[in-house]
This record gives structure tokens, sequence and C-alpha cells, in this order.
């Protein structure tokens, strides 16, 4: 593998007496798609959390173990500097009360961006790589409550897109979209891939079957298997794995 | 048999349920009955606007503006202190303050709470009069400012209790969301939190300042009770409450003294009520 994006080692995080990741151990490359799989409670969500050290929001929360994002230690970086290079976005579209082109403009004017053309050709491009600029370049002013669901999930990858991250984080972003809108929100992964670097939480094992260039597997805290996607829908090595792709729980 | 009970019980908990409405009611009548009477001696502008508040000379003069002033005065002194404060340690307790010291804050602001008024009242007598005396070098320290500061601590708990309230309400994704972004904790306090939940702090204050305009005791106590019109906020002056608090005893009943403060209750009871209905209206904005 080249160089790479995050360097994880025996990663043991508890919330209260209760732990959620147990010594895991892995490494994502950049420019690829990580899927993790897992049924809920195997520590899929606050391992994604770690790498933008969301779970510190948490006032039991304790972690143990080694992350390394481009080489630099995760866990001493400035924390709204890593943010702004480790994008979020989450299984419920979170627009604003505000226009949509507010929305994007959000994040970007948070980090002290004033000069209004800029603003605008950032709000545009975001717009663009989120497949959602054809959709809505005449009505940027109006309500981000009009849209679709799946055109709101859109909207909030473009405002994580419009503060230039290096790192896009999903938290099962198709959860709550019909099949139409979740294979646009797709089809944008798919070609975020070639800029970002992208983990994605899902509770749809198809959908990590579409997107992953590999696919992790977690139970229960424990990284289980983590291989390339294909194969780990074809021939998964622990026998666990093959039950939950399979559906026989989870 | 059962059905007998159920029927009971039911008709009782109606009677109950209905009497709070009915007791306002008898309430609302017998003021109004009292108080509109004052309108047959002086006419309603002149009650209203009328610059001299001498009820026991001949012809007594009725005129409530430099009370209607002083309670706006004391209020709005006491909002201008409470407000911030009050919002602040909302603010603090609900974001920012690690879990013992949220603990004892609550405590504190509760503890504010219980404290009669006129322990309040005789305490500020004591200590922050003679402060304002000697601070601002007045002839006397019985001001409209020492009322607002001490109507203030008044305030504070309601503002404290209700805004925590609406700072919690707020979605936990909103804050993730600022945060996800790579706001700092205070952007995004100011950014989201606030804004999301502006109606409900504006109704704690609505709320707070609805104590505020009701309270008598402390007022009366330490705001000196001249019934003149105040020109700053630096000299005694009189509240519509403390007016009736202090005359009433003395009103002989059925004369033109005694309509006049149920006049002033009538007037005390149209701006509690709207300042109450401007709060409701604030914290059903934001259940919807």
């Amino acid at each position: 593998m080249v160089d790479p994006k995050f360097d994880i080692k025996d990663l043991s995080v508890w919330f209260g007496h209760l732990q959620a990741l147990k010594k895991v151990t892995l490494a994502i490359a950049p420019n690829e798609i990580l899927s993790i799989i897992g049924p809920s409670n195997s520590g899929k969500t606050t391992f994604l959390r770690m790498l933008n050290r969301l779970n510190a929001l948490n006032l039991s929360f304790r972690v143990e173990g080694e992350i390394r994002i481009d080489g630099v230690d995760l866990l001493r970086l400035d924390v709204e500097a890593l943010r702004k290079r480790v994008g979020m976005v989450f299984a419920l579209p979170l627009s604003l009360p505000l226009s949509i082109y507010d929305n994007v403009a959000y994040g970007v004017r948070m980090h002290g961006e004033k000069n209004k053309k800029k603003l605008e050709g950032r709000v545009q491009a975001a717009l663009e790589e989120a497949y959602l600029w054809e959709e809505v370049k005449d009505r940027l002013q109006e309500s981000a409550f009009k849209l679709s669901g799946g055109q709101q999930q859109r909207l909030c990858i473009a405002r994580t897109l419009a503060v230039e991250p290096e790192v896009i984080l999903f938290d099962e972003p198709c959860s709550g979209l019909d099949p139409i809108s979740t294979a646009k929100v797709e089809d944008a992964m798919l070609k975020l891939k070639s800029r970002y670097t992208i983990v994605l939480v899902t509770n749809n094992v198809k959908q990590a079957a579409r997107v992953g260039d590999r696919t992790a597997f977690f139970l229960n805290g424990e990284l289980i298997e983590l291989d390339q996607t294909e194969k780990i829908f074809t021939a998964p090595h622990d026998k666990r794995t093959e039950d939950y792709i399979l559906g026989k729980f989870g | 048999m059962r059905k007998a009970k159920e029927f009971i019980v039911e008709k009782l908990i109606l009677t109950c349920g209905v009497a709070s409405i009915f007791f306002v009611a008898l309430i609302f009548l017998f003021l109004m009955k009292e108080g509109l009477a004052v309108f047959k001696t002086v006419s309603l502008s002149d009650f209203l606007a009328g610059h001299k508040w001498y009820p026991i000379s001949e012809p007594p003069q009725l005129g409530i503006l430099p009370l209607i002033l002083g309670s706006i005065l004391v209020t709005i002194g006491a909002a201008i202190i409470s407000i911030p404060i009050g919002v602040g340690s909302a603010i603090y307790i609900a974001e920012i303050a690690p879990a013992w010291a949220k603990e004892v804050l609550k405590a504190g602001v509760e503890l504010l709470a219980a404290i009669p008024s006129v322990v309040l009242g005789f305490v500020g007598m004591v200590t922050l009069v003679p402060l304002v005396k000697n601070v601002f070098n007045l002839p006397t320290g019985l001001t409209a400012l020492s009322g607002s500061i001490m109507l203030a601590f008044m305030a504070m708990p309601t503002i404290v209790s209700v805004a925590e309230d609406a700072l919690y309400s707020v979605p936990k994704n909103y804050k993730e969301g600022a945060f996800a972004l790579g706001a700092t904790q205070w952007q995004t306090i100011w950014r989201v939190m606030l804004p999301a939940s502006s109606s409900g702090i504006l109704a704690a204050v609505m709320l707070g300042i609805g104590r505020v305009i009701g309270e008598t005791m402390a007022v009366m106590m330490i705001t000196g009770n001249a019934a003149v019109i105040p020109k700053t906020i630096l000299v005694p002056v009189r509240t519509l409450t403390a007016t009736v608090a202090a005359e009433m005893g003395e009103a002989v009943v059925g004369g033109e003294h005694y309509f006049a403060l149920f006049a002033i209750g009538i007037v005390l009871f149209m701006i509690s009520f709207m300042i109450n209905v401007t709060a409701d209206l604030f914290l059903h904005k934001r259940q919807r």
C-alpha cells in the first residue's frame, strides 16, 4: 500500500464501563472508499467518529491506542483543524433553516471566508461535486427545506465539501432515502473518490458491495475481517462475516 | 355501583379543572367592577397620562404616569442586568460546565429562587442601598437602580432555568453537525445553539420580566417610593405594585382612591397578561 491516509493501531474505546472498540488495527489508503459493515452496536460508528474525534463530546469517553493521519498523531492535532480536514455526513440530512446557498456557505463562512466572489465559487464548486448544482442553480435563495430528502443529503455533502476537506466520513448516509435518491448519493460518492478519501459506515450490505473498494466487517467492537470488497462478498475468510452478509444475523 | 363511582370521580376532577378558570374569571370581574368605577371621576387619558399622583388631596389627583414609568424603569434596569447574566449562565450550565459544576450551579440557582422577596429586600436595604449612595454620591441610595439590581436577582433563576431547558432541547445532531464542520465551541454556541433555541430563550426572558414587573415587596423596600416622573435611574421611584401594597390599607373602601388602586390592578393585570401571552407564543413557536 502507498502511504496510508489513516494508520490505526490497537485502537480501544470505552464509554463508561462499556468497551465499544477492542484493539482495532487497520490502515486506510488515500483515495479509496472503505466501507464498514456490521450489526448495530458493533462499534462501526464509534470507529468512524474517532477519525474526526466527535466521540470526545461524550463525557465518559476514553481512548487507548494510536491513530495517525498522514503520519501525524491524530489525537494530538488541533481538533478544529482536524475536522476541517476530515468532513462528515450524517445519517439524517441536517439542513439548517437557511437558504440553499447559505447552507453550503455555512462552514466556509465559519472558517472566516468573507470574500463574496470566492464564497460563490466555493459554493458552486461544492454543489457541482455533490451533483446537485443542476437541480438547484436557479433557486439558490430558496429554503433548503423545500428540497427532497435525497437532495438535502446531497446538500449536506456539498456543505462538507465546501470547506475543502481531504477525507469524508459517511455515517449511514442513505438510511432515510428511497432507492433512487440512494443511487444518486452513491454516484456522487464514486465520483468523489478521485479527490477524497472516503470512509462509509452502512447498514446496507449491498451498498457496501456497490461502492466500497475494500470492506471491513465489525462485530462487538472487533474488526473481524478486512479485504477487497469482491473478496469479502464472494469468499469471506470468517464464518461470521459470511453469516452476516447472507443475512443470517444482524 | 362501579359506574356511579366513575361518574362521581369524573365530575369531581372536572370541577377541580374548571375551578382555576372560574377563580380567574371571578378575580377579573371583581377587579373590573371596582377598578372601572374610578373613571366616573377621572378620564382614562388623565388616569394613564396624568403626571400627578396625589390621591388624598382635595380634589384627588389620580395620574399614574409616574407609577407606570417607575415600574418600566425598574423593569428595564433589571432586564438589562439579568438577561445577559442569566442567558450567559444558562449557556455555561448547558454547554460548557463540567458535570460537578453543573450540579453546584443548578442548586445555586434554585436556592436563589427560594429566597423570599422580603429577605432580598432587607438585604438590599442594608448592603446595596448604602453602596449605591456612596458610589454615585447621591443624597439617598433608595433609587430605581437599587431596585433594578435587586430585582435582577429575582428574574435570574427563571431566565436561567427556562433558557437552559431551551438549550438542552436543541437536537444533538445540530451540535454535532457544527462540530463536524470544524466549528469551535464558541462558534457552535453562537451560530447554532443560540439561533436554534432563540424562541425558548425569548420566552425565558419574557417570563423573567413578568416576574420582575409583578414583584412588590423588594421594590417597596428599596426604591424610595417617590411618585414623581423619574428623569434618571438614580432617583427614587414608585412602582405600580408598591403603590397598591402601600396605600390599600389606608384607602377608604368605596372612595376614589380605593377605586384608583383597583384600576392600577387592572393595568398590572393587562401588562402581565400581555407578557405571559408573548412568552407563550415564543414557547409554542419552539415546539412547532
